[in-house]
């Protein structure tokens, strides 16, 4: 770790020092821990089967065997393809998406017929279906890495991911709503049984152009031209992006009907916006015109309704879930009640009653989750989440090129905020919008897109702990030199 | 850009901490509101994961539960059906329960703080917990004589109940509400069949879901004379005394004569107070009463148990089923002062004072026992899942001392001579030593009267054994003459069970 962060610090004077000390790739310390999360999932999956049915079947460790050749297939990859990629990455995530499959598997043998549950195949319902979104949204992760020898390549498509973002986000609102509304929310594209949710991809997608974007434009950004309370404000002409992006993210929340969604976005923006800049005056823009449209949306919804109508609904829920028990605040106060009925330690993998819930493996996996490992494991998942996010941001802080770090920084920071969204919804600290818990809901959009920015944050921390290429020698960088328009870790003026 | 990465990355963990903090709040400081919310639906089917306790008298299992294999996974049964309705009440999914079911849950269901260690072992042992066993005080042939007493009573009353007590100990040994009710369809899990089953019930005329032996008061009648005339013993009456009788008495204040049930009965001037009660007669009785004063009466009344509104029937401690309070009602004129009409209704058990027959088989028992009068009690011990330990045992305990030993002997010398040679013959146990006042009161203009049989049995070796009170709702004539043949069958029952319960 500290190995990772001494050249960030000061990248042109520890060039040869890195090229000794960083030559440790930790790829075996990475299937260690990833041999581990594979023990704890096979463990959850044998708990479910003795709680719920009594006894452990002889095979129940088939799902957890297939997993794992997967995880460790795409281990090997990364030994080739990014070999000094951050090694807890990988292993995180396989706990996190082995334990999803395994209660969407726990699920399916709940609502299966007392005689059919031994026999029930393994690809069978919806923790099947995730079984399978898994093994595609691995490979594909594979396939990105191996595409993508260096996270600076995708630069190139900056402009043609930004705009395929901007469609992917519209897409949803501007269809009717029976193409692409599911309770109240307008974030899919249902076409026959089929549902996929563009939102997922638009984060990524966005993300690269944000970052792009910003990195030129950084310097013009950061010019302040007033100070107030000892807070540099922007000139008013440079607020136009900003601008653009709120408007966007309101226009999100008004016909998607998501304030979660729009959230996100917001935020992703706002934070490269700030890590670009250094500037904490567009933090605090960004929080008063986000906090202000919420609430604007909020009182035009209690006015005059039509579009509004929607979030202003979900807000009251969120003020007092237990005023409608039974209908508008039924989801959100199951929820809670299976939180509060898991407790400290929970009903056991199995032991809980999660389809009290309804729609519990979507939003509100994380609340079925809870009632059965109790606020200890909740708390485990949290600290895996928060590692994720945290050793993405580490990638950022040690990768050398400004793009490289908006791209890992704020991707890190957008898985963050997703978790924070969703469980501070389902536990009543926010309002609770329609967000897909990363790794753990069921649904192919949501897995795949957040495996494809696994694999980003994989390939950008593989660049800052690889060896510069002169020193090493050994390690040329596929994929060329740094685009021209970027201007390389080098010539970086580090702020302490 | 480093600087706003590291600040970036404390901003995530503030908002990891923020929903770590608010997941403490529900899941630990919420946590048991949340668990045991009505909203919560897991409690119920978490309660029918474990296999619920038998409620059991004498050895027979009178609630017990089996596996059905659905989502709820025993299903409650009561194999007694209506017999035992009022006493076990019912354990239904989504309605209130009642009886021991609901006192007991605890226990019966098994999550009762004295059974943690029972579940802490199966926790290690991988048994699967069960919930406690709740045995009965009932003795099966007291409650059979009880129940089949009632129901075939030969003067045709829809309504009635009848309770039997050890006098020794307050042991129950018999407890029916007629009319009563099948239990099985109320738990069943179909929630449909079991809220029709219900509401078919509740508005059933006869209100067959009302315990009448706890909490239905009525008039009293003659009964009530027991009180009045333990009041007298301590007043300078005695057994021999000559009161002032007559066929007909006009208090004092009122136009309205107290007159006796039949012309053959106390015509005299003077009756003695044992021939009084042995002939049960009233206008004795509205004398002396009125000579006593109201406070006295009312007082001895409350020293029986009337006004006490807390009395439960369960476990000697706290909680059990609860029963309504016998009350003597107002005996004042409207400027305060005490009525004498009033007064001398009252002291024959009409006007306001209202009994339930539980009251009236106290009376009977603590006459019996010498004067003490001892708790009654339904639940005779908690068992633990494997029946191994025991975790509740009944010690009897006196409730209060009506009366002193010499006046509870003369009250039972009279009323020994009411079934010997007065109005409560039909009790009569060939071989026993029985006891007994019956009881006709008016109960409206219109309406029938209803009768009433308090009264005990003695074994050979002079030990009291059983005190029953049974109560016919309007039954009209001859109904505590009915209430008093029910009566000994039950104490015969209770005499011949072995192990008396």
């Amino acid at each position: 770790m500290t190995a990772a962060a001494v050249p960030a610090a000061s990248p042109a004077t520890t060039g040869e020092q890195s090229g000794v000390r960083m030559a440790r790739s930790r790829r075996n310390a990475e299937l260690s821990l990833l041999l581990l999360a594979l023990v704890i999932v096979a463990a959850y999956g044998a708990t479910v089967e003795a709680t719920v049915l009594d006894t452990v079947t002889p095979d129940f460790w088939v799902p957890t065997a297939v997993l794992a050749a997967v995880f460790l297939a795409l281990h090997v990859v990364i030994r080739f393809l990014a070999p000094f990629a951050d090694p807890a990455l990988l292993p995180a995530v396989a706990l996190l998406n082995g334990i999803g499959v395994g209660f969407l598997r726990r699920l399916d043998l709940a609502k299966a017929a007392p005689g059919e549950r031994e026999s029930l195949a393994i690809f069978a319902g919806n923790g099947g279906r995730q079984f399978a979104w898994t093994l595609a949204s691995v490979f594909l992760a594979a396939v990105l890495l191996a595409l993508m020898r260096d996270h600076r390549s995708i630069s190139r498509y900056a402009y043609t991911l930004g705009l395929a973002g901007i469609v992917l986000v519209m897409i949803p609102a501007v269809l009717p709503a029976r193409y692409s509304e599911i309770y109240g929310a307008k974030l899919w594209i249902r076409v026959g049984g089929f549902s996929i949710q563009p939102g997922e991809f638009a984060k990524l997608a966005l993300l690269v152009f944000f970052a792009y974007y910003l990195v030129r434009k950084r310097e013009v950004l950061s010019l302040a031209s007033h100070r107030v309370l000892g807070i540099d404000f922007p000139r008013g002409r440079d607020l136009g992006p900003v601008l653009a992006v709120w408007v966007l993210s309101v226009l999100v929340l008004v016909f998607e009907k998501d304030l979660g969604t729009s959230l996100l976005y917001f935020g992703m923006f706002v934070v490269t916006l700030y890590i670009a800049t250094e500037r904490v005056s567009w933090l605090l823009i960004g929080l008063i015109l986000f906090f202000g449209g919420a609430y604007l949306a909020y009182v035009l919804g209690g006015v005059i309704g039509g579009p509004f109508e929607n979030f202003h609904l979900r807000a009251e829920i969120w003020l007092d879930p237990f005023a409608d028990p039974y209908e508008d605040g039924y989801q959100l106060v199951q929820g809670l009640l299976a939180l509060g009925s898991g407790g400290l330690f929970g009903a056991g993998p199995g032991g809980g009653q999660p389809l009290e819930i309804p729609e519990v493996q979507n939003d509100f996996i994380f609340a079925g989750i809870g009632e059965e490992i109790g606020l200890f494991g909740l708390s485990a998942l949290l600290v895996v989440y928060l590692l994720i996010v945290e050793r993405g941001l580490r990638a950022a802080l040690a990768v050398r090129d400004s793009f490289g770090k908006l791209l890992a920084g704020g991707l890190a920071f957008t898985l963050g905020l997703q978790v924070f969204v969703i469980v501070g919804g389902i536990s009543k600290l926010i309002p609770l919008t329609g967000q897909t818990t990363p790794f753990l809901s069921a649904g192919g959009s949501s897995l795949m897109a957040n495996w494809l920015l696994i694999a980003v944050l994989l390939r950008v921390s593989d660049g800052a702990r690889r060896p510069l290429a002169g020193a090493g020698g050994s390690t040329a960088r596929p994929g060329g030199g740094p685009p021209e328009q970027l201007h390389g870790a080098p010539t970086e003026v580090i702020r302490p | 850009m480093n600087a706003p990465l590291r600040r970036v990355g404390v901003v995530a963990m503030v908002l990891f901490g923020l929903l770590f903090a608010n997941l403490n709040w529900i899941q630990a400081y919420k946590a048991d509101e949340y668990r045991g919310s009505d909203y919560n639906g897991r409690v119920q089917v978490a309660e029918y994961e474990r296999k619920r306790g038998n409620i059991e008298a004498g050895g027979t299992a009178l609630a017990t539960s089996k596996e059905t294999g659905g989502k709820l996974r025993f299903l409650r049964t009561y194999p007694g059906g209506e017999k035992y309705a009022h006493v076990l009440g019912y354990k239904p999914v989504t309605l209130g329960d009642t009886g021991i079911e609901r006192v007991e849950n605890d226990f019966l269901a098994g999550t009762s703080d004295a059974l943690i260690g029972n579940r802490i072992k199966d926790m290690f042992t991988g048994d699967e917990t069960g919930g406690g066993n709740v045995l009965l005080t009932l003795s099966k042939r007291a409650q059979d004589a009880a129940y089949n007493g009632l129901a075939d009573n030969k003067v045709g009353a829809k309504k009635g109940a009848a309770i039997a007590i050890d006098p020794r100990t307050g042991a129950v040994q018999a407890l029916v509400s007629m009319p009563s009710f099948n239990p099985n369809p109320l738990v069943s899990h179909d929630s449909n069949e079991a809220t029709a089953a219900y509401n078919k019930l509740d508005n059933a005329p006869d209100g067959p879901l009302k315990n009448r032996a706890l909490s239905e008061v009525l008039p009293p009648g003659s009964t009530f004379k027991i009180v009045v005339a333990a009041a007298a013993l301590e007043n300078g009456v005695g057994k021999n005394t000559e009161i002032p009788a007559g066929s007909s008495w006009t208090p004092p204040t009122s136009g309205t004569p107290i007159r006796n049930a039949a012309p053959s009965i106390c015509p005299e001037e003077q009756v003695t107070l044992l021939d009084a009660v042995t002939e049960s007669c009233n206008t004795g009785f509205a004398q002396l009463g009125v000579k006593l004063g109201a406070d006295k009466v009312k007082e001895k009344a409350r020293q029986f148990g009337f006004e006490q509104d807390d009395l439960t029937v369960g476990q000697l401690g706290e909680g059990g089923l609860p029963t309504a309070a016998s009350r003597t009602g107002t005996i004042e004129a409207p400027d305060g002062t005490t009525d004498p009409a009033a007064l001398a209704q009252s002291s024959i058990g009409q006007r306001d004072v209202r009994m339930t027959p539980l009251q009236g088989a106290l009376i009977a028992g603590s006459v019996a026992n010498g004067g003490s009068q001892m708790r009654p009690y339904l639940v005779r011990q908690l068992l633990a899942p494997d029946r191994t330990t025991s975790y509740y045992t009944a010690k009897p305990r006196e409730l209060r001392q009506p009366v002193s030993g010499p006046v509870a002997s003369d009250l039972r010398d009279m009323m020994v001579s009411v079934v010997e040679n007065g109005s409560g013959r039909n009790a009569k146990i060939d071989g026993y030593r029985v006891g007994g006042k019956t009881g006709t009161a008016q109960s409206g203009p219109q309406t029938p009267d209803h009768g009433w049989f308090i009264g005990f049995a003695f074994d050979k070796n002079g030990n009291p054994v059983s005190a029953v009170c049974v109560m016919l709702e309007e039954a009209g004539a001859g109904g505590s003459g009915e209430a008093a043949r029910i009566a000994g069958k039950i104490m015969q029952a209770a005499i011949a069970d072995p192990g008396g319960r």
